[in-house]
């Protein structure tokens, strides 16, 4: 599993099993718990699942077979302001590939990696299906559409104080 | 809507609201606060109006004028002009391409003159927001008189009568899904909405439920009727957070009317409705991974028979059924089962809604009967292609379909002419390519999109796909061979033939179809090491053209790899070797100097 290692406090296991009785700890809720467990947390390391595996009385394996099969589920933090790149084929053919690459440069990152400083994460999605926009930019809830190249160190400007 | 003067419809879709639509909203409010206009003039947020390309969009009733990209700064003119003095912002109208002129309503727009909107019914129309509309608008009338007056067994035949195929991509009557699954016996059985909407490029499904999600729940209430459920579903992408929102306000609103619920209209019918949320996984479009996925499992695909309709969602009869498809439904009971019947074509009924997106002027979502013609919804609809490039394909039916070319563009658009041309009708995305996209790289973007979201249960697509992309990167590499070609198509039929799902058995599709399109282009990238849309990077070389170069030294500065030398006022040459291909110096170059070759 996950080589990132976190103790989680009581409030935190507490939390999560809050989540899970909510749905009346049905393994059946798998996916909605893992939602609110991530909205929570942010990602889903390896002590979270084995929290919700013992309260919905499912095997661990599963759990890790369920995260690890769904893009939307993450076992490794995102940075403070998440930056998405849509790679939809709108996007696509109106130049998202040039606009990842600027981004990867500018941040000095792979796609699925954070920046040491934990500011900034880089993924691609695909397709928000604002297609109109293309191509598209997401930082945190905020969306960039139209988007060069150009536009990159102006984009990533606007988060450099906080 | 009838006590105001004036209705201010303004576009709340995704693509709006990236585009600041909600100050738009608040500043309208604003001005008509302080110019006290509040008892005359309402601002209502409406799902999408389908002109994407020109959004924001502020439509004005009831004189019907139709603003387009329209910013949070215009709200104060608009106010002043249009409410206060009757006078239109001519700058912010519509300009018709041809003509230059600026029209003004939006019935004369060429985008919309070929549509006819039965799915997107209410989409632009009513505040998605506010049950009241949709019901002015005749929602949940189908289901009162369905409920009134029809058996389970009518019900179904109304829908087998009206031709409706199912609008996700396969086409499978959708009348005769509902009967089956009516037909077999349980003690509970269930009725599912399939919103996954996964093709990349797509956003149909999303926009009718942003934009009239009351349709969609009448419809499931009816589906429920017929084949004699109790309980629905709705399995949406988590990607689609605002689709999530108002439809968990249509269902508590549809609750508290009364609408859904315990004993429906008096009818002694119950119908619950509850959501499910995918978590980002292409394949669980597919009717049986979807299930397993709401089961809380992986969605993995299983081998059909059995089909949802005898065993499906925790082992009980399932009738799956598209949002699109399910949007038609209350229209077919209320204008008829003829009536609907008797548009769009012979083996293909009703209209289709397609995201036309790419490289196209008038990029949006439309409506248009079965039939319309590839040429029809490209240059008149869409506009033509954007910049005035020349016309190269279009892909239909996203990572399953193919790419279709000029000689297609008078194919009339029905389930079965696409698939006898190499593509199919997939769920609707429309994406136009342009004289500057290398057809193998499209085969390849599909491709590493269907790499990753394959779910790896069954090795044909597990493997098989892998091995493909490998080929197309070799390919747009200069590296591959005739060979390379050979076994390319082999392999693609073998997949074809032996994965498991709908994923696996189309997964080859686009590389089919391109090659049987654009062979050529294939051909020029083994045996002239050529991509003639300059898209490949290995096989292409920026050269300095000798004649045009003046040695300003601007190029040779900005190349991040210093592969350019040259002295001041004199000719600067690039070194191959050491060039990345990024493209810099012709960027920088104002003499027009640097080729592509």
């Amino acid at each position: 599993m996950s080589s990132i290692k976190v103790k989680l406090k009581e409030k935190d296991i507490a939390k999560i099993q809050e989540i899970c009785k909510s749905f009346d700890n049905k393994p059946g809720d798998l996916i909605n718990v893992l939602h609110k467990v991530q909205g929570e947390f942010g990602y889903l390391p390896a002590e979270v699942q084995e929290v919700v595996a013992e309260n919905l009385n499912v095997s661990l394996a599963k759990i890790y077979g369920v995260v690890t099969f769904y893009s939307f589920f993450t076992m490794i933090p995102k940075g403070k302001h998440p930056v998405s790149i849509c790679t939809g084929t709108a996007c696509y053919v109106r130049g998202a590939e040039k606009v990842l690459e600027e981004f990867k440069k500018e941040l000095g990152i792979k796609v699925g990696e954070s920046t040491p400083d934990g500011k900034f994460s880089l993924t691609c999605l695909r397709c928000v299906g604002a297609c109109g926009l293309a191509p598209v930019v997401q930082v945190g809830e905020k969306t960039y559409g139209r988007i060069a190249p150009d536009d990159v160190k102006n984009i990533l400007a606007e988060y450099e104080d906080n | 809507m009838a006590n105001y003067k004036y209705h201010l419809l303004v576009c709340g879709g995704t693509g709006c609201k990236a585009s600041e639509s909600d100050r738009i909203v608040n500043m309208l409010n604003n001005e008509i606060r302080e110019n006290g206009l509040s008892s005359d003039a309402k601002v209502v947020t409406t799902g999408c109006f389908g002109f994407c390309e020109k959004g924001p969009i502020v439509k004005v009733l009831p004189d019907n004028t139709f603003y387009t990209r329209v910013t949070p700064e215009d709200s104060k003119e608009i106010v002043m002009e249009h409410l206060v003095k009757g006078r239109r912002v001519e700058r912010l109208l519509y300009v018709d391409p041809e003509t230059k002129k600026h029209i003004t309503d939006s019935k004369h727009m060429g985008f919309y003159q070929k549509q006819i909107r039965i799915a997107l019914r209410n989409c632009g129309f009513i505040d998605p927001e506010n049950i009241d509309e949709a019901i002015s608008r005749d929602a949940y009338i189908a289901l009162g008189n369905v409920l009134a007056g029809m058996t389970p067994e009518e019900t179904c035949n109304v829908v087998k009568e009206s031709g409706l195929r199912g609008r996700g991509g396969g086409g499978f009557p959708t009348g005769l899904k509902w009967e089956i699954t009516r037909k077999s016996q349980a003690d509970q059985k269930y009725v599912v909405c399939n919103a996954d909407e996964g093709d990349p490029g797509a956003f149909m499904d999303r926009s009718i439920l942003e934009g009239d999600p009351h349709a969609v729940l009448e419809a499931m209430a009816i589906c429920g009727w017929a084949i004699g459920a109790t309980k629905g579903l709705i399995y949406i992408r988590a990607e689609y957070p605002l689709a999530i929102k108002r439809l968990k306000i249509a269902i508590d609103q549809a609750m508290e009317y009364g609408l859904l619920g315990k004993d429906i209209f008096g009818s002694g019918f119950d119908f619950e409705i509850e959501l499910r949320y995918g978590a980002g996984a292409f394949v669980c479009g597919e009717e049986t991974a979807l299930i397993h996925s709401m089961e809380g499992s992986r969605g993995e695909p299983t081998f059909k028979p059995p089909f949802p309709s005898v065993e499906g969602y925790l082992g009980k009869p399932t009738n799956v059924n598209n949002v699109e498809t399910f949007a038609n439904i209350p229209v077919i009971f209320n204008k008829g089962a003829k009536w609907f019947a008797s548009i769009g074509t012979e083996r293909s009924k009703g209209t289709k809604v397609f995201a036309l997106a790419g490289k196209i002027n008038n990029v949006g979502l439309i409506e248009v009967p079965m039939g319309t013609t590839l040429r029809e919804v490209i240059f008149e609809i869409g506009g033509g292609i954007k910049d005035g490039k020349a016309f190269k394909a279009v892909q239909t039916g996203g990572p399953s379909g193919g790419c279709l070319t000029q000689k297609h563009l008078d194919t009339p658009i029905e389930y079965d002419t696409l698939i006898e041309a190499g593509s199919m009708m997939g769920s609707g995305g429309m994406i136009v390519m342009d004289e500057d996209d290398c057809m193998v790289s499209v085969a390849k973007y599909y491709l590493d999109f269907t790499v990753e979201e394959s779910c790896g249960k069954c090795s044909p697509c597990r493997i098989g796909n892998k091995r493909l992309h490998e080929m197309l990167e070799t390919i747009t590499k200069g590296e591959g061979t005739m060979e390379t070609l050979d076994k390319l198509k082999t392999l693609s039929h073998v997949i074809k033939d032996t994965s498991l799902c709908g994923l696996g058995q189309t997964a080859p599709n686009p590389v089919l179809s391109t090659m049987d399109n654009f062979w050529e282009e294939y051909l020029e990238h083994v045996e002239g090491h050529k991509c003639r849309a300059g898209s490949c990077k290995s096989l292409m070389q920026y050269i300095i053209i000798p004649e045009n170069c003046v040695g300003c030294t601007a190029c040779a500065r900005n190349c991040p790899v210093n592969c350019i030398s040259g002295e001041r006022k004199q000719l600067h040459v690039i070194d191959q070797t050491v060039c990345i291909k990024c493209g810099t110096c012709m960027e920088k170059c104002k003499f027009n100097a640097i080729e592509i070759v």
